[in-house]
């Protein structure tokens, strides 16, 4: 009994841990007034950009005969990662800022265009290099799966806080950190008053464009980073075209609302998208039975969750609960 | 004036293009695709090392090769066209119905209802006419949802047709397991495969054409329809406006609450028809995969056409080409044929940032000595 709870918990987390990426990215986008519907693309670009770095790497080692470096094994995918996310996100910020594209059209394509290159590369990226059978990267999975070492001696406490790999408490610490950036700094009051009115962002002297293509690069390559933790740790360095990774970052552009655009709420949202997402493995726990056709019907939870939040946050319009004012809509300083 | 000359004028100023000619606008758009298919062929190449122009055959040949398979193009243009159709009229409302893939889902769980309560029991006819009615009214309920909410609380559309597809997912997956034939495979099955009943009829003779016809004729049908509907009713007029612009359509006295229920009603309903094409035309069977990404795809037609229903026919006809051939390569070169989906992007790309110079116009910093010869 307490064996599943623990390991619905860590099943929950490492759900939520992909979103997370995923829903702050979001949210530094929709600050800036940009609807990125692409970010499920931005994290299958991710995701597909930290499989190809890891896989050259690995391969060249073994044809070197050397054994992978742990320090290159974690910072090689990190970066092809967050590089293949941002130009996700640049495509995005070219076409509906610079050539005035239709944001939601745009984002739609994107997240085409990035489940096709991901799809297409995670299948025969091995092929093309001339090997056989699925890809692997197992170092770099280990390497990203490292615990801190005395988790084992730490009983329950440990299993359920840190068993996990650095990136959980990355998703955290980018969190946080977005949240002070958004309520506490200057660029971040600039951002949102860019979302919120970019007329009169423009007319104080923020550079509109500049702000939309950095907080939609940036955000985008924050959601390859739930990509590149996809890879390497929730499916432990393997890839399958099973399409998880759209769902993945549909919630998470879901999420953004459950969490009325704060990125604090995000953390405790995505955990709890985690829990309703495999509650269907553990409502054992509760005494109830389940046949596989109500097991389809708990499946329904997550996205259930999603449009009641949306519901309710539409209808009670509190003022601090709303989207930014421009969000969706294009700026064109001449249209005015 | 001594203030004018120290501004610098910008290189580049972009100015709104009023009155292009549309020939000229479509001139555009198919430079932009033209030059997206050389991207894709360069793509191809590096990844083949082949011939792009051998490649482009060998996927004529997976698209047109026989007659059989150029009907089976025929037919999953007509279905991806279907769903195109349904939301073109909620797209040039400015309603972003991304639920298509849902609507279709409940079409054609409705459709499959039909098909193993009543397929063996009703004559022919009256099924598919309760068939069509079902799967239309059920689709159409399904995008009036989201809409309730959109008129009543102004309820983000996008992100609830969006939640709404996975219910219908899910919906699916559940009827899947409780009409699951043979027990413990979790597929429906071909459903009344003996007795075909509530199958749609096949037409003419020759069996590598007449299964294909009816889905074929019945969307040329809709088709036709959504092309008049558009622009020749009031109705469509209505669309239109409330799409350029909510404010105007109030001025002008048009109740926008109802229009934009009306219009979801018939998107709505006409995705739950592709639905029952789908299940009682062409699968015979019910499975989560029934829509099959058709719902996303279907946006890019009726976006890249203007909502045009026969342009429609020529995008819809472009990228069923380009998935067909895209798996012929990756048959005949052991892919996978992911590739046609990147391809699909690559051309969107191109022809959504066509419309910016369709729209605009570039005017670069002329040279100084001619602009101010009497400064």
């Amino acid at each position: 009994m307490i064996d599943s709870i623990i390991q619905w918990i860590q099943s929950a987390v490492a759900f939520g841990t992909v979103i997370m990426f995923g829903c702050c990215g979001e949210i530094l986008t929709e600050k800036s007034g940009n609807l990125n519907l692409g970010i499920p693309g931005a994290m299958y670009m991710g995701g597909i950009a930290s499989l190809a770095g890891a896989f050259f790497y690995e391969n060249a080692c073994l044809t070197a005969g050397s054994t992978p470096n742990a320090i290159l094994c974690i910072l090689i995918p990190f970066l092809c990662a967050f590089a293949g996310g941002a130009l996700g996100g640049l495509i995005f910020s070219f076409l509906t800022t610079t050539l005035r594209a239709n944001q939601n059209v745009t984002g739609l394509t994107l997240t085409i265009f990035g489940a096709g290159l991901a799809n297409f590369f995670g299948g025969s990226l091995n092929k093309l290099a001339g090997g056989v059978g699925q890809i692997s990267i197992s170092n770099t999975s280990e390497t990203y799966r490292t615990t801190v070492p005395f988790v084992k001696s730490t009983g329950f406490f440990g299993e359920i806080f840190l068993s996990y790999g650095f990136l959980v408490y990355l998703a955290i610490a980018i969190a946080v950190i977005l949240s002070i950036f958004l309520k506490r700094t200057k660029a971040g009051l600039n951002l949102r008053a860019v979302g919120e009115n970019p007329a009169t962002a423009d007319a104080a002297g923020i550079n509109v464009s500049k702000y939309k293509y950095l907080s939609t690069c940036i955000g985008c390559g924050i959601a390859g980073l739930g990509g590149l933790y996809y890879v390497v740790d929730y499916t432990k360095g393997t890839w399958n075209n099973a399409g998880t990774i759209e769902t993945l970052g549909w919630l998470a552009v879901a999420l953004v609302i459950f969490t009325t655009w704060k990125p604090l709420n995000a953390i405790w949202g995505s955990y709890l998208f985690g829990f309703l997402y495999w509650l269907y493995l553990y409502i054992g726990l509760f005494g109830v039975e389940t046949t596989r056709s109500t097991i389809s019907l708990i499946q329904m939870l997550p996205y259930l969750a999603t449009m009641l939040v949306l519901i309710l946050t539409s209808i009670r319009k509190k003022k601090e609960n709303q989207p930014p004012e421009s969000l969706g809509l294009p700026y064109f300083r001449e249209e005015r | 004036m001594s203030h004018y000359g120290s501004t610098k004028e910008p290189l580049i100023r972009i100015v709104k293009r009023d009155g292009l000619k549309s020939w000229i606008g479509w001139l555009i758009r198919a430079g932009a695709i033209l030059a997206a298919l050389l991207i894709c062929a360069l793509f191809v190449f590096t990844i083949t090392k082949l011939n792009p122009l051998e490649v482009y055959e060998s996927m004529t040949k997976g698209a047109f090769g026989t007659t059989r398979r150029m009907w089976i193009t025929f037919q999953d243009t007509a279905l991806l066209l279907c769903v195109a159709l349904g939301l073109a009229p909620a797209f040039k409302m400015k309603f972003w119905n991304i639920g298509a893939e849902g609507q279709i889902l409940v079409g054609g769980i409705s459709t499959a209802a039909c098909m193993i309560y009543l397929g063996d029991v009703l004559p022919l006819w009256l099924t598919i006419i309760i068939m069509v009615v079902a799967s239309s009214l059920s689709g159409a309920l399904w995008g009036l949802i989201p809409a309730l909410f959109k008129s009543k609380w102004g309820t983000n559309e996008t992100l609830f047709t969006l939640m709404m597809n996975y219910i219908a997912i899910q919906l699916t997956a559940f009827f899947v397991a409780l009409w699951e034939n043979p027990v413990g495979s979790n597929t429906v099955g071909v459903i009344n495969l003996r007795t075909r009943g509530g199958w749609l009829p096949e037409i003419g003779s020759n069996r590598m054409v007449s299964p294909y016809v009816l889905p074929v004729l019945i969307v040329l049908g809709l088709t036709v329809f959504m092309f008049f509907y558009l622009r020749n009713s009031k109705q469509g007029y209505e669309i239109s406006i409330v799409g350029d612009s909510e404010n105007t359509a109030r001025y002008a006295g048009m109740n926008v609450k109802k229009i934009v229920l009306r219009t979801m009603l018939l998107s709505g309903g006409i995705c739950g028809l592709a639905g029952f094409i789908n299940v009682a035309g062409v699968g015979h069977t019910i499975s989560t995969n029934v829509a099959g990404g058709r719902g996303f795809t279907a946006i890019i037609v009726a976006w890249l056409a203007k909502f045009n229903s026969f342009v429609m026919i020529f995008v819809s006809l472009l990228l069923i080409f380009l998935e067909k051939g895209a798996s012929q390569i990756a048959s005949d070169y052991g892919l996978n044929n992911e590739a046609s989906e990147i391809m699909k992007g690559i051309i969107l790309f191109f022809v959504l940032g066509s419309e910016f110079f369709i729209n605009y116009r570039v005017i670069f910093r002329k040279n100084k000595k001619e602009e101010e010869p009497n400064a």
